[in-house]
């Protein structure tokens, strides 16, 4: 992957641009001890190399400096390594440093990488090249001992029938006394039976449970939500207990949904693969960055996820308006979206190209289409093209410049501080605006002005 | 699912919330809809709800569109060069109270940054970017002091925003040059309804604007309701004929000394004063003139003054404030008034033709030279006389009890704010050169940015001898504040060297050369950071 492609990683049109960088940041202290860092003072001997490696100096508080490298060419993301004790991941000199390159040549100019960047560079590719090897070969092998591996499984698919069961049992009772005892019992019923499901090694089961426990307590309507969030449950569950009755496609999508995580089986597909939208959703112990992906070739929308441990940013990171040139596998699934990057041929560069777009009408139904092949969606990533965001009463809305209809924001879209970005670009003209519709609504994540200009991300 | 999206109608149009109400209730308690024989109720429920479900989501349709915003106004300025609009998110995403507090470290202050980057942004007349509105205005919100220059570089889609988010409609308050919601100063119709009608704020808004750009229609607009007005509010308007204060304005003031309102009278014979050729002024150079004059019956000539005996009813209404503060002499007290408001043009021919500077030299009989010289400073502020100030300014190395006058620090900035900018900087740098920074500070701060270079060398010598005296930086952080926004960024290079941390010497403060170094690292990033801005504004 560190192959001659990446040749002209460091010229100066493909640097990095300040938000790209400040994407990494793994929280707002980092963003900005990382932005005062992003200046020359503090810097010495600073450079870059054509194979995407970028180093410096950083004054710190002590005598001696910190040592700072960067691997930007990495197709797993950025790699940094600094001297400083900061546990954060990566430090504000790394992202001081980027920020510094991002600027331009004069004051991280082209250079030999000295002996202690060159040491740490050499090492990562010499591990990314024999890795490469090995899994390579092993993907023809079988791994381990094929007859245990059969055994684990049937185990672990005996418990989650179980807990299908167990679950299907508790909504049962649960309907027969009525959703009206729901709102009284609280939280307490479902987190019970959510700890159950993950006992059943059911993530996806008790994930479900889980946001069953917030529905009565999020505002008129909630009999409707939480009743349908009960059937779609039942809907998973029946499907998980009878899928050997089901199509193959159908059967797979049942099982990433109750939590059996596949592997990317599908042929790698090679494409220039535009980035959409990158966004980052965080929970106690997890942060989970979603990055969407359109193939300019295939047409193909893919969905990449990558996950941070709490405090650290995920890695990869391929901020809106790139483009690049690389193969993604999808995962198995009917009406699964989501894939793994395989080989890589370019370094992401921006672009002017914009992903064609639909109608507010054609959305909906593009939504509709895809619940034929998994019921259990809760929304599909879509293109909006001559769309204008406007108010309606509290809410907001994107309206076709064309037409009289219209696709409401969700209301928790509506009150992100982003939304407004979208608004002022729009500035009451049309926008091409992506971002994923559902039954909720519309969530906005990337926008582009009428006429030219660069991708916004309103997320 | 969402209140604004409209589902299809089922082919039971209640089958849906015949179920729902089931749910709620329980199947013990209500039989579902067409249950089959031998099925069991929760499970028919929840089969049935599913397919509802799934069914109601498949049938989304968009729903009906809510009126279009109207279109914000075009902003016809260029846009940003590319690393200038970096630059600006940079700056805009270093927000006060996201970082630690504490010692300032070797990295500049982006946000100290941002005026002056929205200034000279500003001066070239770039078009903000659009999503950076929205930053720009929440700093704005914060900060009082950028809403002007914020509001100018935002441009007309800011107030577009303004009037669709609430936390933002200080913008439709403050916009300058009053282009907000304000009609334009042409559309005479609008603006005399706005005028007769509108807000108190919204008037004096109009005013302003109008007195910017059109100054005789806005007091022909206040003089049409003047009559009617309040006095507070008289007062609050007639302020506003400072800006582009003209003789056209003379006789509208002359008839407002005898307003019914003391301080009404007591504005405009201050304005009547600020104009030399006005029937005020040249009443009151007769009055204080014949209060001073030369006496050469002494071995040198020596100014005597004999202040007025009392103070007439023509006095009083040329504004004289009749009653003195406690523990001023009433003589003395109009005197001070009387000089405070005759124009320092008439002073020449009435003591022998001489210039200021030699009327400034000359030694004033019986101790009035202290009040005769702070009411010369105070009349060269108000008249803006660049003369009459570097005569009462005096040279700047001659250390303050000997100077001219006893002039304070806060006059002598007010005297400097008179004089054009090269002499204002040289004058500053001589004081520095003579006296150190210790006093500088407010006489800095009337600078103009960038500093000359004879006054950013005067500021740098004298920090560098501050630092070799061994006292800590901090004692100088607001100079040095003063000198990372406004030394001429070409500077840099020449502070390189004060950046090394220095040996410790016998009788310097501990640490204190660590310290500094690390105060002129920052100084000099920002310099840098400074130039690089200018740079980034200046590309094609």
């Amino acid at each position: 992957m560190v192959g001659p492609t990446f040749g002209d990683m460091t010229q100066q049109g493909v640097r990095w641009t300040a938000e790209q960088v400040l994407a990494l940041a793994p929280d707002a202290a980092s963003r900005k001890a990382g932005s005062k860092l992003g200046a020359a003072g503090p810097w010495s001997e600073a450079g870059s190399s054509d194979e995407g490696a970028v180093w410096g100096l950083c004054k710190g508080s002590g005598s001696k400096p910190y040592q700072t490298v960067i691997d930007v060419a990495d197709a797993g993301g950025p790699a940094y390594k600094c001297s400083c004790p900061s546990r954060k991941f990566p430090c504000k000199h790394a992202l001081g440093l980027l920020l510094l390159w991002a600027g331009g040549d004069t004051v991280v100019p082209r250079a030999q990488a000295p002996d202690w960047a060159e040491q740490w560079l050499s090492g990562r590719r010499q591990r990314a090249g024999a890795r490469r090897t090995t899994t390579g070969a092993a993907s023809g092998a079988a791994p381990g001992d094929p007859e245990a591996a059969r055994r684990r499984a049937e185990r672990r698919a005996e418990r989650i029938t179980a807990g299908a069961t167990e679950l299907e049992q508790r909504l049962t009772d649960l309907l027969r006394g009525g959703l009206a005892g729901a709102e009284q019992a609280g939280y307490g019923l479902w987190d019970e039976a959510a700890a159950r499901m993950v006992d059943a090694q059911a993530p996806g089961l008790a994930a479900r449970v889980r946001e069953l426990g917030a529905v009565p307590g999020s505002g008129a309507g909630w009999p409707v939500r939480l009743l349908e969030e009960c059937a779609l449950l039942h809907l998973l569950d029946q499907g998980w207990l009878r899928r050997d009755r089901l199509p193959d496609g159908l059967a797979a999508t049942v099982r990433a949904r109750v939590g059996l995580a596949g592997s990317p089986e599908g042929p790698p597909v090679r494409d220039r693969w535009l980035v959409l939208a990158q966004y980052d959703t965080a929970d106690a112990r997890l942060t989970t960055r979603r990055i969407w992906l359109y193939g300019t070739g295939s047409g193909r929308t893919a969905l990449l996820l990558s996950y941070g441990a709490a405090g650290r940013a995920p890695e990869l990171s391929l901020p809106v308006g790139l483009a690049f040139d690389a193969e993604v596998s999808a995962y198995p699934g009917a009406g699964q979206l989501r894939g793994a990057l395989g080989e890589w041929f370019s370094a992401p560069e921006p672009t002017e190209r914009r992903p064609p777009g639909v109608s507010p009408a054609e959305a909906t139904a593009r939504y509709g289409d895809a619940l034929r092949d998994d019921p259990w969606l809760d929304s599909v990533p879509v293109v909006l093209s001559r769309v204008i965001p406007t108010p309606d009463g509290d809410a907001w809305q994107l309206a076709d410049a064309d037409g009289d209809l219209a696709l409401p924001l969700t209301p928790a879209a509506r009150s992100r501080p982003r939304l407004w970005r979208l608004v002022a670009l729009s500035g009451g003209a049309p926008v091409t605006v992506f971002g994923e519709v559902g039954h909720r609504g519309f969530t906005p994540l990337t926008a582009w002005p009428e006429g030219e200009g660069r991708a916004v991300g309103v997320c | 699912m969402s209140g604004n999206t409209t589902l299809p109608k089922s082919r039971d149009g209640n089958f849906w919330e015949e179920l729902v109400t089931v749910a709620l209730l329980g199947t013990d308690r209500r039989p579902v809809p067409g249950l089959a024989a031998g099925q069991d109720a929760p499970v028919a429920l929840l089969d049935a709800a599913a397919v509802e479900t799934v069914r109601r989501r498949a049938g989304l349709r968009p729903a009906p569109a809510a009126a279009r915003p109207e279109p914000a106004a075009e902003d016809a300025r260029p846009p940003l060069p590319p690393a200038a609009a970096r630059r600006l998110a940079l700056l805009l995403a270093d927000r006060p109270g996201t970082g630690s507090g504490g010692r300032r470290g070797t990295a500049p202050d982006l946000m100290e940054l941002l005026p002056q980057w929205l200034a000279s942004a500003n001066a070239r007349g770039y078009a903000a970017p659009s999503e950076a509105l929205p930053a720009l205005l929440d700093a704005a919100r914060g900060r009082t002091d950028l809403r002007p220059a914020v509001l100018t570089f935002a441009g007309p889609r800011a107030l577009w925003l303004a009037r669709l988010n609430p936390d933002w409609r200080f913008a439709l308050r403050a916009a300058p040059g009053g282009g907000t919601g304000l009609p334009d100063h042409r559309d005479a119709d609008r603006a005399r309804k706005l005028w007769e009608e509108g807000l108190f704020t919204e008037r004096v808004a109009l005013l302003a604007a109008m007195r910017a750009k059109e100054p005789d229609a806005a007091r022909e607009l206040l003089e049409s309701t003047w009559a009617t007005e309040r006095a507070e509010d008289r007062l609050m308007f007639l302020d506003t004929l400072r800006t582009r204060l003209g003789a056209e304005d003379e006789p509208f003031l002359e008839r407002s000394l005898t307003d019914r309102s003391r301080n009404v009278r007591a504005t405009a014979a201050e304005l009547l004063s600020a104009l030399p050729g006005s029937a005020l002024a040249a009443r009151m150079a007769a009055r204080a003139g014949s209060c001073v004059a030369v006496d050469h019956t002494r071995s040198g000539p020596v100014i005597t003054v004999e202040p007025p005996h009392e103070c007439d009813a023509g006095m009083e209404r040329d504004g004289v404030v009749v009653k003195a503060p406690a523990g001023r002499g009433e003589r003395s007290w109009w005197l001070g008034q009387l000089v405070e408001a005759a124009p320092l043009g008439s002073w020449s021919a009435w003591l022998g033709g001489r210039t200021p500077e030699e009327i400034v030299a000359l030694p004033v009989a019986d101790d009035w030279q202290g009040e005769l010289h702070a009411a010369w400073c105070r009349a060269a502020v108000r008249q803006r006389d660049a003369g009459w100030s570097k005569a009462l300014l005096g040279e700047p190395s001659v250390p303050q009890a000997a100077g001219p006058g006893a002039v304070s620090l806060a006059e002598r900035a007010k005297l400097l704010a008179t004089l054009g900018t090269d002499e204002r900087s040289a004058w500053v740098a001589g004081f520095i050169a003579a006296h150190g920074l210790s006093e500088a500070f407010q006489l800095l701060g009337v600078c103009t940015v960038p500093w000359s270079p004879a006054l950013g060398r005067a500021v740098v010598d004298a920090l560098n001898i501050a630092r070799d005296a061994g006292s800590y930086p901090w004692s100088f952080s607001g100079v040095m504040g003063l000198a990372e926004r406004c030394l001429d960024p070409s500077e840099a290079a020449r502070l390189d060297a004060l950046t090394a941390v220095p040996e410790e010497v016998e009788g310097a403060s501990p640490g204190a050369g660590g310290y500094w170094s690390e105060a002129f690292q920052r100084l000099v990033t920002t310099l840098r950071l400074r130039a690089t801005m200018w740079q980034e504004l200046s590309a094609p």
